[in-house]
């Protein structure tokens, strides 16, 4: 129980006053970020940078994890209240989030947001002070073929959350894959389906796409219907959550964490892979999936427990061997690096005082979150009762504000109105979102694994499976397809299957449920 | 009337310097930021640097800490540095080559900006831009698992030339960037087809050193600064360095010349200019970066960083610029990546 001892030390350090301070303005400053659309943890850390030289380097890095976790948690501010996303990890949170706020629960899909990145934190935090060791030396043998075999169980996710139609469910699919696929081929350095537009070279962002199809898709389709129907009001609801809330939410929290901090730690996990995992685990997991779709509190909880997890895993290679997987983990190194420090697989036993405090200065930064956000919930939720005009100018302004700031160019904007046209049309057809979404985020991701597996195998086919995370992943795989099959098998044979509740059960009832 | 106005503000402004090194007492770069502001000259005004790529990347930190250093020292005004990424700089180099006689501004670039002009089929060429300086260098370093079975260069460049398609080389740069040149130059220079190496692409040295560490790849090539922690841990080893000399954070390690093979290789920063800007404009330019690379700010920067000190201004820089251009361009052709 070193470990403990070290912890306990580290809380020593970091409960003086001036670093109090720092910690306290780090997350009110992460929250504003993350509440801004466009602008990252990883751009305001880029530019914190410089200004933090002068500080103690305990002290800076203090600053710079508040950013961090309060930028993934001031993320679902905006995805809840506007429907417009601020970092691509709380994509999924506006699915379910701002469904909840329109039926007048904005405080409660806040509050679950807040208390479930706070469980989340706290406990990824805890896995991250004495498991650390043990995650990095599997992180480090996982390889292409094991994130392609991820992927593709989640590919197979999707299939669940196709919506009513699947043909409107695979065209909605299809059209997600050809927006990813626009940009840089990774392997090989070539433009594709950038049409000579050197602002497409770097693909669309996740966030323009995200806000245009939410944001800019929905004003489009209120202004449209402004005149023909009497704007609904939109509910005043209870200011806390209930009884039922924390019923319903506790679970997918734990969930959440659990799927979250792996992805964090993992070189090629992100938080966005996770969220959605976590939502579509949700999805089939609730006792309400008439709910899902119209606001239900499991599809927020779990993402946002998620994405705060996926954040402290982050930082268990950096601290472990200096390894950073994300932009935001990056400029933290080269901030240990103008210090003079070395991170890597030696910055524990040299500096056990700067990363214990750390970890430690990350519960504080925790309990401050929550402490910040949680009275704010429905204060924030009093922002709907604005009338409708001026609410939604108010939700283009801010979503043009996140579409410029990610490139500072003003193709962007031309971008964003596109995709809003692209959102409104696929409303006023029927299209499911969350399949163009999904398309967009893992289609890069899944084809840049599946052509380095065959590079890495030359050509050969067996290179595509991996180690026994790739095992397990095509084990479950072949399971929830043939699910269905070995159902009625078991029925007919054993005469009473009863209503299961297999994996595979709401793929088929979601995917056949109209179609 | 005007000499009168620049004499007296560079005497106010070396009072002002004189006053801040006061402050800073024990600063070492004090006597330098005084003496260069008394030089004969009055600090550029409105100067702005362009960095092609984001925020907190390599280009970026050059950019920013060069700005520091000139404005702490008055060489200049406050510069304001700013990002225009996209397309592997080439949305930055097309920017530059579009604002035509505009002395004010500068880029930030590199080998990789030389190398997307060609795999972007960038229409904004390098050879239209005015070169201004070359900075600073970092060397490239050839990497191998620990429990890789290859102990020096020559055991590596051996196994290689036997079946070069059944050696993978992982590099944290896309085709047409630094990683990727130096396997691709380091094949040809010991008699490999370049079209024959397998080389796989990760996206930085965040993601390049897993798959070291795992033993996904048999080499990986990046500059050498990416592996110093693993190297004093012990979890990698370094073959080799492509520098002329030996790197003195890696003294150990031979360099190419040193094994027997006739190779450099070195990934370089500098600045340009856009085309057409007067010789006045491209004079304040480089007085101002010889004054900067002159103080003992840069110096420090340079070593807290890890750059090698590479400085080379106005013409000569231009020739070297040239043949970077002509080398990268040949190789990326013969590779089919660049027409």
């Amino acid at each position: 129980m070193d470990n403990l001892n070290n912890l306990i030390e580290g809380f020593g350090h970091i409960l003086t006053p001036i670093n109090l301070l720092y910690a306290f303005v780090g997350v009110t400053v992460g929250t504003a970020v993350g509440v801004l659309p466009g602008i990252g943890p990883a751009m305001t850390l880029a530019l914190l940078l410089p200004i933090t030289f002068g500080l103690d380097p305990t002290q800076a890095m203090i600053l710079f994890c508040g950013v961090f976790y309060g930028g993934m948690y001031g993320g679902s501010t905006t995805s809840i209240l506007l429907n417009t996303p601020g970092e691509s990890s709380s994509v999924v949170t506006a699915l379910e989030g701002n469904k909840m706020a329109k039926a007048g629960r904005a405080a409660q899909a806040l509050a679950t947001a807040a208390i479930g990145s706070f469980v989340a934190g706290t406990i990824a935090t805890l896995l991250l002070a004495f498991v650390m060791p043990q995650v990095v030396a599997f992180a480090i043998k996982l390889g292409s073929p094991d994130y392609l075999a991820i992927i593709m169980l989640a590919f197979v996710g999707a299939a669940a959350v196709l919506g009513s139609s699947r043909i409107r469910g695979f065209a909605s699919l299809l059209i997600g894959l050809a927006i990813g696929i626009v940009g840089i081929d990774r392997v090989t350095g070539q433009q594709r389906m950038t049409f000579d537009l050197p602002q497409l070279a770097d693909g669309i962002d996740i966030v323009v796409v995200a806000v245009g199809l939410f944001a800019v898709g929905e004003a489009l389709w209120v202004a449209a219907h402004l005149r023909r129907k009497a704007g609904s009001v939109i509910p005043v609801g209870k200011p806390w959550m209930g009884r039922e809330d924390w019923r319903r939410s506790w679970k997918p929290w734990l969930r959440g964490t659990a799927l979250g901090f792996p992805f964090g730690a993992i070189p090629a996990g992100g938080a966005e892979v996770p969220t959605f995992l976590s939502y579509v685990t949700e999805r089939k997991l609730t006792k309400h999936p008439e709910e899902f779709g119209k606001g239900a509190i499991e599809g927020v909880a779990g993402p946002e427990a998620a994405n705060n997890a996926s954040a402290a895993g982050t930082l268990v290679p950096l601290l472990a061997i200096g390894l950073p997987t994300n932009a935001t983990a990056a400029i933290m190194l080269s901030a240990l690096q103008g210090w003079g420090l070395d991170p890597g697989p030696l910055l524990i036993e040299k500096q056990p005082v700067l990363v214990w405090t750390l970890v430690a200065s990350l519960f504080v930064g925790n309990t401050m979150l929550l402490l910040l956000n949680l009275p704010l919930a429905p204060a924030w939720a009093k922002l709907l009762q604005i009338p409708r005009p001026y609410l939604y100018a108010g939700i283009l302004f801010f979503a043009a504000m996140g579409a410029w700031t990610v490139n500072g160019q003003a193709f962007d904007l031309y971008l964003l109105l596109a995709i809003g046209l692209l959102g409104f049309a696929i409303r006023r057809f029927g299209f499911p979102v969350l399949p163009l979404i999904i398309g967009v985020i893992l289609a890069p991701i899944a084809e840049l694994h599946l052509r380095r597996s065959l590079q890495l195998s030359h050509g050969d086919l067996s290179g595509l499976v991996g180690g026994p995370v790739s095992w397990v992943c095509y084990a479950v795989i072949a399971v929830a397809i043939l699910w269905p099959l070995i159902a009625r098998l078991i029925r007919t044979a054993g005469g009473n299957g009863g209503p299961g509740s297999g994996p595979g059960q709401h793929t088929t009832i979601s995917t056949e449920a109209s179609a | 009337m005007s000499t009168r106005t620049t004499t007296r503000l560079a005497a106010v402004v070396a009072i002002g310097a004189l006053g801040l090194s006061a402050c800073g007492a024990t600063k070492k770069d004090s006597p330098t930021a005084g003496s260069t502001a008394a030089g004969d000259s009055k600090p550029a005004t409105g100067l702005q640097i362009m960095v092609p790529n984001s925020p907190g990347g390599g280009y970026d930190t050059t950019a920013r800490t060069a700005a520091k250093v000139m404005e702490d020292a008055k060489i200049t005004g406050s510069i304001q540095v700013f990002n225009l990424p996209g397309a592997g700089g080439t949305v930055g180099l097309q920017r530059v080559v579009n604002e035509k006689g505009n002395g004010k501004l500068g880029m930030l670039m590199g080998l990789g900006v030389v190398g997307a002009s060609h795999t972007q089929k960038s229409e904004a060429k390098l050879s239209d831009t005015t070169p201004i300086a070359r900075l600073i260098e970092e060397a490239g370093a050839i990497v191998v698992p620990k429990a890789s079975p290859y102990k020096d260069i020559n055991q590596l460049v051996d196994a290689w030339k036997k079946d070069p398609a059944k050696i993978n080389v992982g590099g944290g740069s896309s085709p047409g960037g630094p990683d990727h040149l130096l396997p691709m130059q380091l094949a040809k220079a010991v008699g490999i087809d370049p079209k024959t190496v397998s080389y796989i692409s990760y996206d930085g040295g965040g993601e390049l050193l897993p798959a070291i560490l795992g033993n996904k790849i048999n080499f990986g090539a990046s500059g050498f600064g990416e592996f110093l922690p693993q190297v004093k841990a012990g979890s990698v080893r370094v073959l080799a360095v492509t520098s002329e000399q030996r790197i003195p954070a890696l003294k150990d390690v031979p360099t190419m010349k040193e094994s027997g093979i006739d190779f450099t290789f070195t990934n370089w920063r500098g600045i340009v200019a856009p085309p057409g800007i007067s010789e006045a404009d491209k004079k304040v330019w480089v007085d101002a970066l010889t004054k900067m690379h002159d103080t003992q700010a840069w110096k420090d920067a340079e070593a807290k960083y890890g750059w090698t000190d590479a400085f080379q201004a106005g013409d000569e820089f231009g020739a070297f610029l040239k043949a970077q251009d002509q080398s990268v361009s040949e190789i990326l052709q013969n590779l089919g990546l660049a027409s």
